[in-house]
């Protein structure tokens, strides 16, 4: 059975109801105090004993960022957020390296085992000595990153991926063991000042991935890194960096959950991706943070800035997102088309139920000639949620031959929900082609009667239209993922017809 | 197997079934006739459950259940089945996974372990060959760019590989060709056995050449009118509705 489905399957199996990853995990933690100052900079600095570069690095962005304000642009309301009422370092307490899974702490692979990630890279994972990086049998391996409220706890198949001379690990292990890579690379796509949430981030994040793929290089199996916020009142701010070097391609994926609680949680994540000539980034994400309940109480803000680098000639990158979760969705998974005849893609499928709120979309941008680009968005708003999608096709008046194609679906479940379809084009190229599609639609009592007379129950019914509505997009997904993301959005309508 | 009696129903307000009454016994075909207005969709519809067809009075027994109780999902894995006049596009679904999850439902319901994808295609190969249905139905989108002939063969599968306990025909023959007429027969009469009734329900006499029915009826402004062998639908061929609805 694939990795994935294995851990839908025993997430749902853990509780009945509701949110299925609400657990709290009873570990102990260290954190810094409450509240963000230089000196909060400093302190994550230094426990990650970071070189003096990267503190300076970090201060910069945390002067920029306390002269921004908030951005309000986007068809969401919340309340101010507090921003020294958070915790911005929380991690596991370090011990000794266990020798055998009995020495692990319990607790921490309960964890594991409810989120569903398989018992050897259970144990890959924990930092068991001698656990190996054979994969369980009858099923491909899947490079796992594991990401706790702010640290990596670990990355399994490191080795086997080494004999490529592939790079997957945390950010921080990334700062020590190649320090030029990272200073070539960090902030060069979004850099510190780009935005409010980017330039908090610049300022405290704590972990995330790295991944740095060599010339000529096919990695060999998916690469994923699973994000889990655990701790009260903290923030998550992970920094994503993947670079993929001439001819070379990689396929990415990340996965988050949260425990349920009443208060509004932070996540302010960065990924930037470089592809260099002929290189390929496919990044796929199944996004499932609390989404508060139904009344809207809790849940995290999911203020998220991901945006890649097509630097080389043909270069291709490809987003493909499933957004189930969250209170609040600000992302805008984005593509710098610079290297003449690259490639930038986005799907997505963003779902809105009770007070959910979405503000989602893409931004393309021609810069070199003959650069294309796909975009096709599905929206499903049912209860109270609000879905937009938001996006930005600019080319540049040098993109000669440059063409785009958008498609923006909408699907309403209700008759209290809403859908928007906001799309800019800026063109200042006459040879360059733009097309934009948009529809929006019920579900028509027709098709669920037609379902129902064939034996389906209602919400089997609406979760078999919803997955045909979002097929175009779900396809992208690699194929273990897009089990997980299908079942995925039949449960996020639960509760939303009848 | 199937009791109607004395059903009343509107639509949106207008009366449309007055007091019909009919029974049709297990391993029985019943074939229904009437002009347009009399009240065949509405019994078709009525029969699976859909919103918006109010029963006002009468009772439906189904089995022994009360089939006006269920919802329309428990009269389908009961083992009540309606081939749509007008089958619905389900845009994005494929029709395996569609068939296979009604499948499984009703296999559920009746207490049977469900099949995997691999099982399933081997089954419905198998029945597409016996009806003579191009594989790559399966593949396509549920009824989305089908042909109306297409959607009523589609619909026959369905019949065909659900074999429920009976089947409500809704007007399957409308638009369809001799050929296509001949192969919605085949599936019926593939089915025909002492556990499976159906009610057909037909403008045209020519689809009971081919499914030849134990009883016909007409209907008429909401109530059986007459009823007969056979035969009978031969003569409304001949003297038409107005005949009947005179005579009786």
């Amino acid at each position: 059975m694939p990795a994935v489905t294995e851990t839908l399957e025993t997430v749902q199996s853990v509780t009945d109801s509701g949110y299925k990853w609400g657990f709290e995990t009873d570990i102990e933690m260290e954190f810094a105090p409450k509240g963000l100052n230089e000196d909060i900079v400093r302190f994550i600095s230094r426990k990650k004993n970071e070189p003096a570069w990267l503190l300076e690095w970090r201060l910069k962005a945390f002067a920029i960022w306390q002269k921004m304000e908030e951005p309000r642009w986007a068809a969401v309301s919340f309340p101010p957020i507090d921003y020294q009422d958070s915790h911005y370092y929380a991690a596991p307490v370090q011990k000794a390296k266990p020798k055998s899974l009995d020495e692990v702490d319990p607790e921490l692979l309960k964890t594991y085992a409810k989120l569903g990630i398989p018992l050897k890279e259970q144990a890959i994972l924990a930092g068991v000595e001698g656990a190996g990086e054979t994969p369980a049998e009858g099923r491909m391996p899947v490079a796992v990153d594991a990401v706790f409220d702010s640290v990596s706890v670990a990355t399994s198949y490191k080795e086997r991926l080494a004999k490529e001379g592939i790079i997957f690990c945390s950010i921080s292990e990334a700062v020590q063991e190649h320090p030029e890579l990272v200073r070539q690379y960090l902030g060069s796509v979004v850099p510190q000042g780009d935005n409010f949430y980017a330039a908090l981030n610049s300022a405290v994040f704590t972990d995330g991935s790295f991944v740095y793929i060599p010339k000529g290089v096919r990695c060999p199996m998916e690469l994923s890194t699973y994000f889990r916020i655990n701790a009260k009142s903290t923030g998550q701010f992970e920094r994503t960096l993947i670079i993929a070097d001439e001819k070379s391609y990689v396929s990415y994926l990340e996965g988050c959950t949260a425990p349920m609680r009443d208060e509004n949680q932070l996540h302010a994540a960065v990924v930037e991706l470089v592809a260099l000539d002929d290189a390929t980034i496919k990044y796929s994400t199944v996004q499932n943070w609390y989404p508060g309940d139904s009344e809207g109480r809790g849940g995290i803000y999911n203020f998220v800035t991901k945006r890649g680098a097509c630097r080389g000639a043909r270069s291709k990158i490809s987003w493909t997102q499933v957004e189930t979760g969250s209170a609040i969705t600000w992302k805008y998974p984005s593509c710098i088309l610079q290297g003449d005849d690259s490639v930038g893609e986005f799907y997505s499928v963003a779902i809105t139920n009770n007070r959910q709120q979405a503000d989602t979309g893409t931004k393309m941008f021609h810069i070199g000639r003959n650069t294309r680009s796909t975009i096709v968005s599905k929206g499903i708003s049912a209860g109270k949620g609000q879905n937009t999608y938001r996006g930005l096709v600019k080319i540049s008046p040098k993109a000669h031959g440059a063409r785009n194609f958008t498609q923006c679906d909408s699907l309403l479940i209700g008759d209290q929900c809403g859908a928007h379809t906001v799309p800019y084009i800026e063109n200042r190229c006459m040879t360059a082609k733009v097309e934009h599609e948009a529809t929006t639609s019920r579900i028509a009592e027709d098709q669920l009667f037609y379902c129902r007379q064939r034996g389906l129950n209602e919400e089997e019914a609406v979760g078999m239209i919803v997955n045909g509505f979002a097929r175009e997009v779900l396809k992208e997904l690699p194929m273990e993922f897009a089990v997980e993301a299908q079942k995925l959005l039949q449960i996020s309508l639960e509760g939303s017809v009848g | 197997m199937l009791k109607i009696e004395n059903l009343h129903a509107t639509v949106e307000g207008k009366q449309i079934l007055n007091g019909l009454s009919l029974e049709i016994p297990a391993g029985e075909v019943h074939a229904i006739m009437g002009p347009n207005g009399s009240g065949k969709s509405t019994l078709s519809y009525v029969l699976a459950g859909r919103e918006g067809y109010e029963v006002t009075e009468g009772s439906v027994s189904f089995n022994g259940q009360d089939l006006l109780a269920m919802e329309p999902e428990e009269r389908a894995v009961a083992g009540m089945f309606l081939a749509f006049q007008a089958p619905v596009e389900l845009p994005g679904v494929g029709n395996a996974n569609f068939l296979r999850t009604a499948l499984n439902a009703i296999r559920r319901a009746r207490g049977e372990a469900e099949i995997d994808a691999m099982q399933f295609l081997k089954l419905a190969r198998a029945r597409m060959k016996v009806l003579n249905m191009p594989e790559d139905m399966l593949k396509r989108p549920v009824n989305v760019g089908f042909s109306g002939g297409e959607k009523k063969r589609n619909e026959m599968l369905q019949l065909a590989l659900l074999a429920p306990g009976f089947a409500v025909l809704d007007e399957t023959d409308s638009g369809l060709d001799i050929d296509a007429l001949k192969m919605v027969a085949d599936t019926v009469n593939s089915l025909r056995g002492p556990a499976f009734s159906a009610l057909v329900i037909t403008h045209y006499q020519r689809l009971l050449n081919h499914i030849v029915p134990d009883r016909v009826h007409v209907l008429s402004a909401g109530r059986i009118v007459k009823s007969g062998g056979p035969e009978l639908a031969q003569e409304l061929e001949a003297a038409g509705y107005a005949g009947v609805q005179a005579a009786a």
